[in-house]
């Protein structure tokens, strides 16, 4: 018997229940305009985006990996991009996998890189009001990000103030490269304004402000790229934590999106040494980098790390900590992890429901 | 003991596609006595592998047809088998249609992989073909899987 493929139920009933912490909304061209006032409208159409990043909107631009950098199977029958049609993002994903809650990080237009300001912090709003009215009044399991604009601390903040009391917004969604490294004092204002209302900040792996990839200058490859863009996430996250940012906002807490975990016990490692010989350098630190880390930073699993030997994975989680591991798909992208098969090796079932659930639940606040 | 004497089991040939049913460079999903198989149609010769992906799962039908491309040094390269290996379509894993192998890990990461034959349609009114879930009609010809 032959069945069309996307009429078939792709997958094996599941009775999982699962918080996805990446889950990416798609959009047809033009879609946004509306949620711009008329004056950015006007803005969008004579000049269009202004990235360091020259050829983010040229039609040759590197697409890493499959168009759209979507799954293959994930371009719905409606004609609609990837992603962004609810009723097979429902079926092929929320559905197929149980999912209970999915946290939606808006990655498109890039607001928090744009040159000009205003108009990012314009597109920011935009951004948040149509993942609203197009996702989470529409599909009750949706939670959402507040996309602000870091190099407009300002307008962060007021964005923030803006949104931050409807409580289906869960975090804020901040590029890892910004300006400058995101634990300097001029982004504090933004950290003062998340612990005020009790929103986690949720850095992203990518970011178009104009920074290469790596420290060593741009890649070739994607496949370079793919990986050591994770420099950029450890960047920040050293700032973070030698600057004192944590020290200064005991209640910040931020999770690194997508940017994998098991480097970060040798990261811990090396920070620490390194503290107990240049500890004067940095005297408002209380207490050892790793302890601000294990305290104040979470991580999600996708790309999951697949080393030869799955006992090699339990241990690296057991450093990091089974609290503060949570799972996520980053559907639609083609480097999306099947919950089913992710997290090759062992779990006991209490590790399973923590990293699956319960983990995001705590830190989202969710029933 | 267990017994060790049964014979080889008989391979069952199914009718499962009718040869425009799959497009050139295409491939679809069948089933034949439960298995999940992915049909591909490469120029016009057909290949049958298992349509789950050993790593994650994903479904091969969907994935694109892609060729061989080998380099022996920095600078030269070589495409070769054009259309024979599918990638897969979540994490790009590629399996050679005839052999069953992913490239990057071929004895642990593997497909099956089926025989596969066309018959007319009036070829298959004599048997010996599983064809009673399968409308044959004598213009037409049929893509066949050893299972």
């Amino acid at each position: 018997m032959n069945v069309n493929v996307t009429e078939r139920d792709t997958h094996t009933p599941v009775d999982l229940t699962i918080v996805d912490c990446d889950i990416h909304p798609g959009m047809a061209p033009g879609e946004l305009t509306p949620f711009l006032p008329k004056r950015w409208q006007e803005h969008m159409a004579v000049y269009g985006s202004f990235f360091r990043n020259g050829v983010k909107n040229a039609p040759t631009t590197h697409f890493r990996m499959a168009p759209d950098t979507a799954r293959a199977d994930s371009w719905p029958p409606s004609g609609r991009p990837p992603g962004a049609d609810l009723d097979f993002m429902r079926a092929q994903h929320l559905d197929a996998y149980g999912i209970e809650y999915g946290i939606l990080i808006p990655l498109r237009v890039g607001p928090g890189a744009q040159r000009n300001l205003e108009f990012g912090a314009a597109l920011a709003s935009a951004l948040n009001d149509w993942q609203l009215a197009t996702w989470i009044e529409k599909e009750k399991r949706f939670r959402g990000s507040i996309v602000v604009t870091p190099d407009d601390t300002e307008a962060a903040v007021k964005e923030i103030e803006r949104l931050a009391p409807d409580r289906r917004y869960v975090q804020l969604h901040i590029p890892p490269k910004t300006d400058e490294p995101l634990g300097r004092k001029r982004y504090w204002p933004i950290f003062q304004a998340a612990v005020d209302h009790d929103l986690p900040l949720s850095c992203h792996v990518g970011g178009l402000s104009g920074h290469p990839v790596t420290g060593a200058g741009w890649p070739s490859f994607y496949l370079e790229d793919q990986h050591s863009n994770v420099q950029s996430m450890q960047a920040m996250l050293a700032g973070l934590v030698l600057e004192g940012a944590f020290e200064r906002f005991p209640k910040l807490r931020v999770v690194l999106v997508e940017a994998g975990f098991a480097w970060v016990p040798a990261f811990c490692w090396r920070m620490d040494k390194h503290w107990e010989r240049m500890r004067d350098e940095v005297p408002h630190l209380k207490r050892k980098p790793s302890e601000y880390v294990r305290e104040h930073v979470w991580f999600t699993t996708q790309p999951i790390d697949e080393p030869n030997d799955n006992a090699h994975l339990a241990e690296i989680t057991e450093w990091v900590g089974y609290d503060r591991i949570m799972f996520s798909t980053d559907y639609p992208h083609w480097d999306f992890d099947d919950p089913r098969f992710a997290f090759k090796g062992s779990l006991s079932a209490e590790n399973r429901e923590k990293i699956f659930r319960m983990n995001a639940k705590v830190f989202y606040g969710l029933d | 003991m267990a017994s060790t004497d049964t014979a080889p089991r008989q391979k069952t040939k199914t009718v499962v596609a009718k040869v425009s049913d799959v497009k050139p460079g295409g491939g679809i999903y069948v089933t034949v006595n439960g298995r999940d198989i992915a049909l591909f149609n490469v120029d016009g010769t057909f290949h049958a592998i298992s349509n789950r992906c050993p790593h994650e799962g994903a479904n091969l039908c969907t994935g694109r047809l892609t060729g061989l491309l080998e380099s022996d040094r920095p600078g030269s390269y070589r495409l070769s088998r054009r259309g024979e290996m599918v990638r897969c379509p979540w994490h790009g894993w590629e399996f050679d249609l005839v052999t069953g192998q992913s490239y990057c890990d071929p004895k642990r990461t593997r497909v099956r992989n089926y025989a596969v034959s066309v018959e007319s349609g009036s070829g298959l009114i004599e048997g010996p073909y599983k064809v009673e879930t399968f409308p044959i009609s004598i213009e037409e010809d049929y893509v066949i899987i050893e299972t």
